[in-house]
């Protein structure tokens, strides 16, 4: 690295000179900005954090009926404050790695049957409670109880049984998986004194932070706890706070003002107007995410295999990504997996739009009349232009889409998972098997394409014990041709991520698991002083 | 008082007891007859027809309509409102924060804009058809054309943002000093004001007109008084009743009509708080939202109503 642009970075850490200033003289060295922007977060960390203060986010996806207890957990609030007062047992990396957290090792039998976690030890929950394995068995169970209504039930409903063996703790699968470990990151999990079991509500946990208060839909903060155990790590702002700023422009006018540090769900059309204010850096990170249209294979007119297919050929990806994106984005090419995922097989032929196929098979499909689409303003950010622009290219293949406005409250409720055809938003999970298990798999709550096809399911179930690499790589080639060419599942684009943080934060860290820094924003970055 | 007075009086406080019985039977109504009923919305889409029933029986929801809903009406006279679905949480319980953060910012709102649109009003009276007059109520009027949200965002843009007076996101919560709760509300105070003032303003103007052209204020004028004395010594007392009524229409808009600006100022009132029930289709909490809005409207009105009877010399002394 040249000396220079070392000094330069260093002063950007330092808050002496912008980011923007610091990307053009980086520019004019000569370095890409992907290069330079790498340069910027390792000069951050490097400056090492700054303790104290009080750090604030302004975010979408909070309301007064949101609860503390991780089992109901299903919109960002909640989770992402989840996130800083409780811990899993692992936690995945920004490369996609798993990271030892309340678990220290663990390890499986060789049919992958039997996973072993060794638990941490030391670990104080908030109430001056020490951590044990029978508080990680209790949790388990809560989670597992098919009378729990836990978020989590689907991906614990291949777990047998789950048992104290002195520190640690042996999960007993009904079939092989060699993802368990992966499972035990999803955000439900998080490990409670006596599982929740008692008080599912209390909001105590292991985190950075302890929950001083919890107004629903309002705010919510936590301040250090002191015993916790990584703190060198995580926790560096005395205090965090969450203030739910539902409505887009308030929440950027909120980050200008400085009534908070950071936010999350930057719209694409205003990313580059919001990238002009001063002090403001946009922090985008290529994900999971992505946007769907979807329908459910098992009811008319869409359980024929040929209006499916005509209805993927007639969606125009690339349009898509340009026009709701803005670029901040890739195309999907009907499956919900991408690059970002491990195992994934890139030779896959891109599906593109085709109008004359599209054509082709709505005419094999013996259809008439119009498709009703519905759709709403919260299926994802532009949604409802997306069913126009939609409805335009379906129209050049001779299909009439038919957009019905749902009102935004009630979408997820009455529309989404409900009704034949609708737009709908995944946020992306850390490995196929649970992508596929959580949205694709015949039995499972969320399969809001009502997909039945029982090649698939044995090919995930196969997949899933399978610890030899290339096999399980050629396994889950065939599941997302299957799903690419049989499902109800359109995938025009898989967005970015697009966070915005103010020039006082330091630390942050692309992690494209989740917005906001995967989730952990609040507790890994820092406020410059 | 004179009896007429006290007879009128409780005419209308039973005439809106009367009312707010009615629209609770409205509200009860309109609430069963959306598809679906509660055990249907507590169990959502999983729910097997055992489960459905075994939460009907246990709920009651098998008797017939009219017990339902005395047993509502019940638990609401003994201050039961019942738990809300989504969360679990008593109604009354939360229901009392967001209804006090509402009527903190009503109030305020109404400390700011009701002396000001009747001193505006008083001072286009007395220099009728001048310019001080068509300035008032052409920026009146220009106010009160401009969506909420409109204003609101512009105030965000300009006293948040680029002058950082204060703040744009107008959280409040129980312990916040008073100081800062004001400045916190001081944008959406500043946009409720705007959008109510020229309504009372204009009617304190009309009204007060209207008696300036009685014989009385020429004898008034005649015997020597200012202008001003005119107006505020014989014409105001005189005008209150339909100013009263305007400002009470409008007071009731600044307690049941401030979703919009609760949104956008992020201001955690009962507004936010029925939309998000609205939105997981939390009966419980609808009915019993929609029943403080009735009770507010209603008695916001019968005050007016008693304000005329009291104000009024007529029934105040009969012959």
């Amino acid at each position: 690295m040249s000396n220079e642009l070392d000094y330069l970075s260093r002063r950007v850490a330092l808050g002496k000179l912008s980011r923007r200033d610091f990307l053009g003289r980086a520019a004019a060295l000569g370095v890409t900005t992907v290069f330079a922007n790498s340069l910027l977060s390792s000069a951050a960390l490097a400056e090492g954090p700054v303790k104290g203060g009080t750090l604030k986010a302004g975010m979408q996806g909070g309301a007064s009926t949101d609860s503390l207890d991780p089992a109901t957990w299903q919109s960002q609030v909640p989770y992402k404050f989840g996130r800083q007062w409780g811990e899993q047992l692992v936690e995945i990396q920004p490369d996609g790695k798993l990271n030892p957290k309340l678990a220290t090792e663990w390890g499986s039998s060789d049919d992958a049957k039997v996973w072993t976690f060794k638990i941490r030890k030391g670990v104080q929950f908030h109430d001056g409670k020490e951590m044990t394995p029978d508080d990680v068995v209790a949790t388990m169970e809560r989670h597992s109880d098919a009378n729990s209504k836990s978020g989590a039930l689907g991906i614990m409903g291949g777990i047998e049984s789950v048992k104290k063996d002195g520190d640690t703790v042996v999960f007993t699968l009904k079939e092989a998986n060699a993802d368990l470990p992966f499972l035990m990151d999803d955000y439900h999990l998080m490990i409670q004194p006596g599982g929740g079991k008692d008080k599912p509500t209390a909001g105590i946990g292991t985190g950075p932070y302890k929950v001083v208060t919890d107004e629903p839909g309002v705010r919510h903060i936590g301040t250090k706890f002191p015993n916790y155990w990584d703190g060198d790590k995580r926790g560096h702002a005395e205090q965090i706070e969450i203030i739910v700023i539902n409505d887009a422009t308030a929440r950027t006018a909120a980050l200008q003002s400085g009534q908070v540090h950071m936010i999350n769900r930057v719209e694409p059309k205003i990313v580059d107007l919001v990238k002009r204010v001063p002090g403001v850096t946009i922090q985008n990170v290529a994900g999971k995410g992505h946007y769907v249209f979807i329908a459910h294979c098992n009811t008319a007119p869409f359980d024929n295999m040929d209006l499916r297919m005509a209805l993927k050929y007639a969606m125009n990806r690339e349009e898509m990504v340009k026009t709701i994106l803005r670029g901040y984005g890739s195309v999907g090419n009907d499956t919900p997996i991408n690059k970002a995922y491990p195992l994934f097989s890139d030779d896959l032929e891109q599906r593109k739009y085709d109008p004359d196929k599209a054509a082709f098979h709505y005419k094999k499909s013996g259809h008439e009349g119009s498709v009703l689409l519905r759709t709403s303003d919260v299926a994802f950010p532009g949604a409802i232009d997306a069913a126009q622009l939609y409805q335009q290219s379906a129209a050049k293949a001779g299909i009439t889409i038919e957009v019905k406005r749902e009102p935004g409250d009630g979408y997820w409720s009455q529309v989404w998972n409900k009704q034949p055809f609708s737009e709908s938003y995944w946020g992306g999970r850390p490995t196929q098997d649970q992508m596929f298990s959580t949205a694709y798999y015949s039995k499972a709550d969320w399969n809001d394409t009502r997909f039945f096809n029982e090649k698939f399911d044995k090919l995930l179930l196969q997949a899933r014990g399978e610890l030899d690499e290339a096999k399980r790589k050629a396994m889950y080639r065939d599941m997302n041709v299957i799903v690419r060419d049989e499902g109800g599942v359109i995938v025009p684009m898989f967005n970015d991520f697009i966070d915005a943080t103010s020039k006082k934060v330091g630390g942050w860290v692309p992690d494209g698991n989740q917005e906001m820094s995967g989730g952990y924003a609040l507790s890994r970055c820092w406020l410059i002083a | 008082m004179s009896t007429p007075v006290l007879k009128l009086v409780a005419q209308r406080i039973a005439m809106g007891v009367l009312l707010l019985l009615a629209v609770s039977v409205l509200i009860f109504v309109g609430t069963q007859i959306l598809p679906g009923d509660v055990a249907q919305s507590i169990l959502g889409q999983s729910a097997t027809p055992q489960a459905l029933e075994n939460l009907r029986r246990d709920m009651g929801l098998n008797d017939p309509a009219y017990i339902r809903y005395f047993r509502w009406l019940g638990g609401i006279l003994t201050g039961n409102l019942g738990t809300a679905l989504s969360s679990g949480q008593d109604i009354a319980t939360s229901l009392k924060d967001r209804l006090w953060n509402t009527l903190f910012l009503a109030s305020a709102a109404a400390v700011v804009s009701v002396p000001l649109a009747i001193g505006l009003g008083l001072l286009a009276v007395r220099y009728r058809n001048g310019p001080v007059d068509k300035i008032i109520s052409g920026l009146g009027l220009a106010s009160t054309s401009l969506p909420e949200f409109f204003t609101g965002y512009l105030l965000i843009y300009f006293v948040a943002v680029q002058l950082q007076w204060f703040p744009s996101v107008s959280t409040v919560y129980a312990g916040m000093p008073f100081g800062e709760r004001l400045s916190a509300i001081a944008l959406p105070v500043t946009v409720l004001t705007l959008v109510v003032l020229a309504h009372m303003m204009r009617m304190t103007r009309a009204a007060i007109l209207n008696v300036m052209q009685s014989a009385y204020i020429e004898t008034a004028e005649l015997k020597g008084l200012t202008p001003f004395q005119i107006i505020t010594r014989h014409a105001f007392p005189n005008a209150i009743a339909p100013i009263v009524n305007v400002v009470m229409l409008n007071l009731a808009f600044l307690i049941v009509g401030v979703v919009v600006v609760e949104v956008i100022f992020v201001y955690p009132g009962m507004g936010q708080y029925l939309v998000d029930h609205v939105a997981k289709r939390d009966v419980p909490v609808v009915q019993a939202c929609g029943l403080v809005f009735a009770a507010v409207y209603i008695s916001l009105n019968i005050v007016a109503d008693i304000v005329a009877i009291v104000s009024n010399p007529r029934l105040r002394h009969p012959k």
